[in-house]
């Protein structure tokens, strides 16, 4: 129930970030959501697409370094105090959270979280366990219709 | 064919001049010192003058511990005199002209006779001999052919071996590669850092160097690192050996390692080694580091008394477990033409790859950029990131960043800024890999 995120090294510094957006425009592959994290020297740019290992081999013939990391996604109700609900069960749980980022879908009352734990597998259980909606690849593309 | 090889108890016959017994050496260089003083000393006139200078004459050339007598040539010598003045012969003798690159000003030229050129392949076969090559072997020569004397130094070495030369020389990576594949290579003469580049480029291709017959790498023309040498062994079946030479005193094939791949062995029969203080020219103690000094015992065309090669070395006094009675020098781990100053800190360019490797055993791709800002020096390292390191999360980048910069300043005494770039952004050389860059206007 874990999703695979791609996950680019980037210099900090103008137009690096369209080589790999275009190298994937190019190749007709849509981004479902990304996030950018970045010191002053460098970025990592971190994307969820549908076909990941097609894209991770367009992303390495442009030469990108790419890495695949296994994230969770949690689908909360698209409203205010929606993130504030999950945060709370995960304090609860003393889950530490590396990084997370939201996207919503069109159309719909719902978000999705993108969390990144040390123990992704320890993490979905938890967060099931307490009655989170977690959700994986086939269902995060089924609601994306 | 193994009987030819350089294992355990066979030998390749070019190498019984290696195995001399030290008496014999000793005497055979004395003879040919004592020839080729009196023959420079009869053609070159600015040797005649400093000879003259020093009230020494030929004749007080009796034992080898005179050469001690004899005035040094430095590369400024040979730039001065550009491009004919250090020539013995005249050039209806000289077969063969080659000339460095020349960053700065003019190059430097260097001569041959046939003579010369015989001893150059010669010298070049026991090299490829202790790399345990012979008859059979496939040689791919990646060297540059042409005024650099690496391409044309192999070329005629690996021929006179018997080998099958392939005459790639530099560049088309790609090429190389599909050559290296189809003609099943078994060495490849080339400089480190290019071989570096061409294991990664065959992985791009999806060329597994595991599987090629490409067992031995005769590497050379630019200092490397014990830790360059691991990531080549570890990455191919290659046997990194490392090749020493100079074009001032013939080109490649001045001294190689065996089997044992523990420091150069010096072809001594044609190369009189002395190691000398680097500021005051004193000779030192054997087994004490210093700078390399060599003479030239056979060379016609342009004979060197007493080179200052800028190499910094020492002589190991132990005898290698190979049974090779001629000398041997440590590695070559700096080249003080190479080193850099920064804020009073001499530093040299392999103190930063070996630290890199040790911290990461990645792709040693690496630069080092100099610069001046308010007057003060600034270092800056860019390591290019790899798959092997790349972690998706900053922390782990960025406490990466830190570990390089911790183990820079710890080997090299000076705090370096370490910048980590994308990969294939520092560019690749087909020769010699420039790694500094100074942009200080000193």
């Amino acid at each position: 129930m874990k999703l695979k995120q791609l996950s680019v090294f980037l210099e900090n510094k103008p137009g690096r970030l369209t080589v790999p957006c275009r190298a994937l425009a190019d190749a007709g592959v849509n981004i479902l959501t990304l996030s950018l994290a970045d010191t002053q020297q460098f970025g990592i740019l971190r994307l969820i697409v549908r076909d990941w290992q097609g894209a991770r081999a367009i992303l390495e013939q442009v030469g990108c370094v790419v890495n695949v990391t296994e994230v969770v996604a949690v689908e909360i109700a698209d409203r205010p105090g929606g993130i504030a609900q999950v945060l709370d069960v995960l304090e609860q749980l003393g889950l530490n959270v590396e990084y997370v980022y939201a996207f919503t879908f069109r159309h719909r009352d719902k978000a999705v979280l993108v969390f990144r734990f040390d123990d992704p597998d320890a993490a979905v259980e938890a967060l099931r366990s307490r009655g989170v909606s977690v959700i994986g690849n086939e269902e995060l593309y089924a609601r994306m219709g | 064919m193994t009987a030819l090889t350089d294992g355990p108890g066979v030998i390749h016959p070019a190498s019984a001049p290696d195995f001399m017994p030290a008496p014999q050496l000793r005497d055979l260089q004395l003879r040919r010192l004592q020839a080729v003083v009196r023959h420079a000393y009869d053609h070159v006139a600015l040797f005649r003058h400093r000879m003259a200078e020093r009230n020494i004459t030929p004749d007080d050339i009796r034992s080898l511990d005179d050469v001690r007598r004899l005035p040094f040539t430095a590369k400024a010598d040979l730039r001065d005199t550009y491009p004919f003045g250090l020539f013995a012969s005249p050039m209806s003798d000289v077969v063969r002209l080659h000339a460095s690159s020349g960053t700065t000003g003019k190059p430097i030229v260097v001569a041959y006779t046939q003579e010369d050129v015989n001893v150059w392949a010669s010298v070049m076969v026991r090299s490829f001999a202790a790399c345990g090559l012979h008859r059979g072997d496939i040689i791919q020569n990646s060297y540059g052919y042409g005024l650099f004397t690496g391409g044309l130094g192999a070329h005629y070495g690996a021929e006179a071996l018997g080998a099958t030369v392939i005459p790639t020389s530099g560049g088309n990576t790609d090429r190389q590669i599909m050559i290296m594949k189809d003609f099943g290579v078994t060495a490849i003469c080339c400089t480190p850092s290019y071989f570096v580049h061409i294991m990664e480029r065959a992985g791009e291709m999806g060329v597994d160097m595991k599987k090629l017959p490409l067992r031995a790498g005769v590497f050379g023309a630019e200092p490397w690192t014990e830790g360059m040498r691991r990531h080549i062994e570890a990455n191919s079946n290659v046997k990194a050996y490392d090749l020493y030479g100079l074009s001032e005193i013939i080109g490649p094939g001045v001294g190689v390692e065996c089997r044992f791949q523990a420091g150069l062995h010096i072809f001594e029969d044609h190369f009189l080694v002395e190691i000398v203080d680097p500021e005051s020219g004193e000779p030192l103690p054997k087994g004490t580091p210093g700078e390399l000094v060599l003479t030239t015992l056979s060379k016609q065309a342009m004979p060197m008394i007493r080179y200052r090669t800028r190499d910094l070395t020492a002589i190991d006094p132990e005898p290698c477990a190979c049974g090779r009675t001629i000398c041997r020098i440590a590695r070559i781990r700096s080249r003080s033409d190479d080193m850099f100053i920064v804020r009073g800190v001499n530093v040299f360019p392999s103190q930063i790859e070996e630290a890199i490797l040790r911290v990461e055993s990645t792709l040693p791709h690496y630069r080092i950029i100099l610069t001046r800002e308010k007057g003060l020096d600034e270092v800056e390292v860019q390591v290019e990131v790899t798959p092997q390191v790349f972690s998706d999360e900053i922390r782990a980048l960025e406490a990466l960043r830190m570990r390089l910069s911790a183990e820079i300043e710890r080997i090299a005494g000076i705090r370096m800024r370490v910048r980590l770039v994308e990969p294939r952004t520092i560019e690749r050389s087909d020769g010699k890999a420039k790694r500094v860059i100074d942009k200080r206007d000193l």
